[in-house]
């Protein structure tokens, strides 16, 4: 068995006003080691939901979660997390931010310290140690955000639409910076995202995923060779191969509607 | 802050007129020392009882010091209590909202016949008043503690809530417990007076004032006092803002401003 992880026929209830909804309906999907998922979908479709139960903060109305050969319960430093909304402490310093997950862990000052100016070096922080996320940027908030989740060295990093609100020239520098970090750190990503451009460039695999309830309609294999073109050929091919995918999803959901 | 010095001397030029207005209006208007005594009068009252003075505001002092830290000893656990879990809110918030519109000067007949003419028993109304700004500031902050935060530190390892809420709730609510304990000070130095007036005490500002200087209508005397209580509030007022608010809520000015 060579999965980092599987999730097996997973379905989350939420129950609201109007009753019982369907959040999730019976996803599988299995990730190797050191893959590169992306999950697409329209908003609403829980990806979020699905990023939540694999980093332990909700827990599946049945089906499982295994990662490593192991059941996830409940939150553990061993899944890197990132949210998609700015998730910093405010009143920690960018260097005390990326330290906090080792801090709880125990590790001693100057490790920890070590460590931390590793990774701020990796997204490329490094002479900021020493301000508040106020006075950062958007795109400089979740380079620090990822920078924290990477430094307990998790086992797999899930990240949720994390360039979701900057500017697009950072995002295209931003996922540069991402493929960089994977190639360096070899880890397992699950990366959210709606933007089928975003999937097309970063992933290895991506997943569709159709809403209400969220269901998967397909895996695709994003076989072209890195570094890859933004404007070339075949991303342009996959890119509308899941445009595709996606609005026969929409025209779907409409009828049913 | 960095004002340019006329900006930063702007403040003496009203004080210094209203002073004057004083002086005069006293001096050729009114000329009655009962009805309002000269400034310069003031002045000289202040140094002829410099002993007295001191000693008199040691004590209120030390009434304030009691109430205020066990105002402080008693509200913080509460309000992690109760901002943290909804239960204990709601177990407790009905009882709080009974007391707290008593007056604390209601509390003197009890603090009376509990403590006697003790310290404890006009610390006990300072205790009174500031317990309640202290608490419901406090609480406010622990209950707003945004989700995102404490699933992030849920992420990287804080499982337990005592974690969570030293790691996380804590530094968060910090801010607003400055904010309430600021106010708390305010109200018990207005509750240090009152309480020294009516008798829960034989000594302090508020008795010498009320019943010694009235008593014999010193009225000099009298205002002697009252500008020591409002400078020794301000001097505490700045005290704090200048060791809590500015040196501990650097983070805060991207919030706030
Ligand atoms: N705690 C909750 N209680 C009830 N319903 C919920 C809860 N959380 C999410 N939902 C519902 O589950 C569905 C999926 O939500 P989710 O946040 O996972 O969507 P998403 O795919 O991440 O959307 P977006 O792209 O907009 O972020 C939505 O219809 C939402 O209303
Ligand atoms: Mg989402």
């Amino acid at each position: 068995m060579n999965h980092k992880l599987e999730i097996r026929n997973l379905t989350k209830m939420f129950s609201t006003e109007e009753g019982e909804m369907a959040a999730l309906e019976d996803i599988s999907i299995e990730v190797t080691p050191a893959e590169f998922l992306c999950i697409i979908g329209p908003s609403g479709c829980g990806k979020t939901t699905l990023l939540r139960m694999v980093a332990g903060l909700d827990h599946p109305s049945s089906g499982k979660i295994i990662l490593d050969g192991k059941e996830v319960k409940r939150p553990s430093p061993d899944r890197g997390m990132v949210f998609q909304e700015f998730s910093l402490f405010p009143w920690r310093t960018v260097l005390k931010n990326v330290e906090f997950g080792l801090e709880i862990k125990g590790v001693g000052d100057k490790a920890r310290r070590e460590i931390a100016e590793k990774y701020i070096e990796l997204v490329g922080l490094q002479g900021f140690e020493n301000h508040y996320p106020y006075e950062l940027s958007g795109g400089m908030k979740q380079r620090v955000a990822i920078a924290r989740a990477l430094a307990t060295e998790p086992a797999i990093l899930l990240m949720d639409e994390p360039f979701g609100s900057v500017d697009a020239q950072t995002r295209n520098i931003l996922q540069e910076e991402l493929l960089r970090i994977w190639k360096r750190t070899e880890k397992t990503i699950l990366f959210v995202t709606h933007s089928v451009d975003e999937a097309v460039y970063l992933a290895d695999r991506v997943a569709v995923m159709s809403s209400r309830p969220g269901c998967l309609v397909k895996c695709l294999d994003i076989d072209i060779p890195r570094p890859r073109k933004r404007t070339s050929v075949e991303v342009n091919e996959f890119r509308e191969k899941l445009l595709m995918l996606l609005s026969l999803e929409r025209s779907k959901a409409c009828i049913s509607v | 802050m960095k004002l340019p010095t006329k900006e930063k001397w702007l403040w003496l030029v009203p004080l210094i007129a209203v002073l004057l207005l004083w002086e005069f209006t006293a001096g050729y208007v009114i000329k009655n020392p009962l009805m309002l005594p000269r400034f310069s009068a003031v002045i000289f009252s202040i140094y002829a009882l410099r002993n007295v003075l001191i000693a008199d505001t040691l004590i209120s002092l030390l009434h304030f010091g009691i109430g205020l830290a066990l105002a402080f000893a008693a509200a913080i656990p509460l309000a992690i209590g109760m901002g943290w879990s909804r239960n204990i809110f709601k177990a407790i918030d009905p009882i709080i909202e009974i007391l707290r519109p008593i007056p604390p000067l209601a509390w003197i007949p009890i603090a009376m016949i509990w403590f006697h003419l003790t310290h404890y028993a006009a610390g006990f109304i300072i205790f009174i008043g500031a317990f309640f700004p202290i608490l419901i500031d406090s609480y406010t902050g622990f209950r707003d503690v945004p989700k995102v935060l404490v699933e992030t530190g849920k992420v990287l390892g804080c499982i337990s809530d005592k974690k969570q809420i030293k790691y996380i709730a804590f530094p968060y609510a910090l801010p607003s417990i400055a904010t309430g304990t600021r106010v708390g000070m305010g109200v018990g130095w207005m509750c240090v007076v009152a309480a020294e007036m009516f008798g829960v005490s034989d000594s302090g500002l508020g008795y010498r004032l009320f019943q010694k200087f009235y008593f014999l209508h010193q009225m000099d005397y009298v205002v002697a006092y009252m500008l020591v209580l409002g400078l020794v509030a301000l001097c505490l007022d700045r005290l704090f803002r200048h060791f809590v608010e500015d040196k501990l809520f650097k983070w805060k000015k991207g919030i706030v401003k």
